[in-house]
């Protein structure tokens, strides 16, 4: 009988893979970012952060990758887990998200994301592999949540994720405090960031934080940078111009083919 | 492919419970990278300090390197413990060497010897991956590159451990040595000033250092000559 395609993912090939792997094939694997990513509540708002290393296995993929997430202009979302998975998970809850405030015309609210998020992760009984820390704040307050691979979250004052969390959330619980400043509450975050970067192997390279406020955001990219090379080569390898025999050389006149002409600029409406 | 056999089916009798693997492995991977280039008159070995487990760091300051005599050192990569064992196996060998034959044993016999004592534990090997360098009777660099159960070749340089894939490529590139074995027979010595080398061999840690989370914190370069074994150290990043 056939059903009808509900939309989804389609798991079809999952019987085909089971048989391969029993076969002995080797399937490829993904970009998993061993992550440090971390969050916490302070007085006028929510501070989020997250280290920039993505690994594939034990090398690094890229040593200065984004993890916090735009979602709203009031709300954005650290990601740990399968790199993939919580790029296209917070894309489609910003674009949902946008959606609905041009049809209600309201700010976002941080639990609509985290309904949203959980929604999706729940649907996919945890083979979507995100694992989140949301924050935001809206006309209610700032908020912060977690939110877990199988769909399931918290709401927190202070919150980690990634293979660095418990490195970080032992500096958020050595650390917290109720109605911190604002550079109390990002000198804590990145101190926690740091920890998981020095620390835990899936995390390393620069600190980046998110401060929202009800006034605004400011991304501090790279608000960290912890370190760089320490040599350099004395002798470095210099390859002389002409170390790579032509064996062709061929030129083409394009101006035979193509035809320049100069234009008008169009006048474009800005509105 | 093997012919299908028919299953016999597997269903246990009533009370007998299941025979199950064990969950549990005796080996552990503590990562680390060992490098070593052999010059004419020299011998170059350098060893990453970071020892980890998954994805913690268990120390920033683990020797992988154990220095035998003014003439001899093994470089370990691999499980720690093994590395450990080996060492002290070694090292016994050694001492008993010397009151037998009243002189340090010379790196290609100890190369000889390594190869034995991995090759011993054929079904149960040491989980390591091993570098024998120091320098040959007659006093030119000597490299031995090894599997973790006792195939030896000597090379004019090498390299083992978490960091290979990503350090012997640059080897190749620069020192571009064949092996001493070849026919018809190649320069396979670095001709390399020594100075050089040692830049080189910097330089590919801290390349390593970049790409490998299992390589970082420190490497420890020994540089072997005929009159001394010099210790030369390096930071590497430490996230």
């Amino acid at each position: 009988m056939e059903t009808a395609q509900q939309g989804g993912f389609s798991f079809d090939l999952c019987k085909r893979n089971e048989f391969f792997a029993a076969k002995g094939v080797q399937h490829p694997g993904f970009t998993k970012t061993g992550t440090t990513i971390a969050g916490l509540i302070f007085k006028d708002g929510v501070v989020l952060g997250a280290d920039t290393r993505s690994t594939a296995g034990s090398t690094v993929a890229d040593k200065n990758c984004e993890k916090i997430h735009f979602i709203a202009p009031n709300i954005y979302c650290c990601g740990a887990g399968t790199a993939a998975d919580t790029e296209n998970v917070t894309g489609m809850v910003a674009s949902q998200l946008e959606l609905h405030r041009y049809a209600t015309g309201t700010q976002s609210r941080v639990v609509t994301a985290m309904t949203l998020l959980k929604g999706h992760l729940f649907k996919y009984q945890g083979h979507v592999s995100a694992a989140l820390v949301l924050g935001g704040v809206d006309f209610r307050g700032p908020h912060l949540f977690t939110v877990y691979p199988h769909g399931s979250t918290d709401s927190l004052p202070f919150a980690t994720m990634g293979s660095g969390s418990l490195n970080a959330m032992a500096v958020f619980e050595a650390g917290f405090k109720d109605d911190m400043s604002r550079e109390e509450a990002m000198a804590l975050v990145a101190r926690a960031i740091r920890s998981g970067v020095m620390n835990d192997l899936g995390s390393g390279s620069n600190v980046d934080l998110c401060i929202i406020t009800k006034d605004g955001v400011e991304y501090l990219r790279n608000h960290e940078y912890l370190q760089t090379k320490t040599y350099e080569r004395q002798f470095p390898q210099k390859f002389a111009s002409g170390s790579v025999p032509v064996v062709r050389e061929r030129v083409y006149d394009i101006r035979r083919a193509v035809q320049v002409v100069e234009g008008e600029p169009m006048e474009m409406e800005v509105s | 492919m093997a012919a299908a056999l028919p299953v016999r089916a597997s269903v246990p009798a009533a009370g007998q419970a299941v025979k199950q693997h064990a969950t549990w492995s005796p080996y552990d991977d503590n990562g680390g990278t060992v490098v070593a280039v052999a010059g004419d008159d020299y011998c170059v070995v350098a060893a990453s300090t970071r020892m980890s487990t998954g994805y913690s760091i268990l120390t920033r300051n683990k020797s992988k390197i154990l220095q035998l005599n003014p003439k001899c050192v093994i470089a370990s990569a691999g499980m720690q413990a093994d590395q450990e064992t080996l060492h002290k196996v070694l090292h016994s060998r050694h001492v008993t060497y010397q009151f037998n034959h009243r002189k340090p044993m010379a790196c290609p016999a100890m190369a000889q010897l390594l190869s034995n004592t991995l090759y011993y534990k054929r079904f149960f090997p040491y989980y390591t991956f091993n570098l024998c360098a120091g320098l040959d009777d007659e006093g030119r660099g000597a490299v031995y590159t090894y599997d973790a159960i006792g195939s030896y070749e000597r090379v004019g340089y090498g390299c083992q451990g978490n960091g290979k894939e990503l350090v012997q490529p640059v080897l190749d590139n620069q020192l571009k040595a064949a092996s001493p074995l070849a026919l018809p027979p190649q320069q396979w010595l670095s001709s390399l000033p020594l100075e050089q080398a040692v830049d080189l061999v910097k330089g590919a840690f801290v390349s390593a250092g970049e790409r490998d989370i299992y390589t970082g914190d420190d490497v420890e370069i020994l540089i072997i000559t005929k009159d001394c074994i010099k210790t030369d150290r390096l930071e590497l990043k430490r996230d």
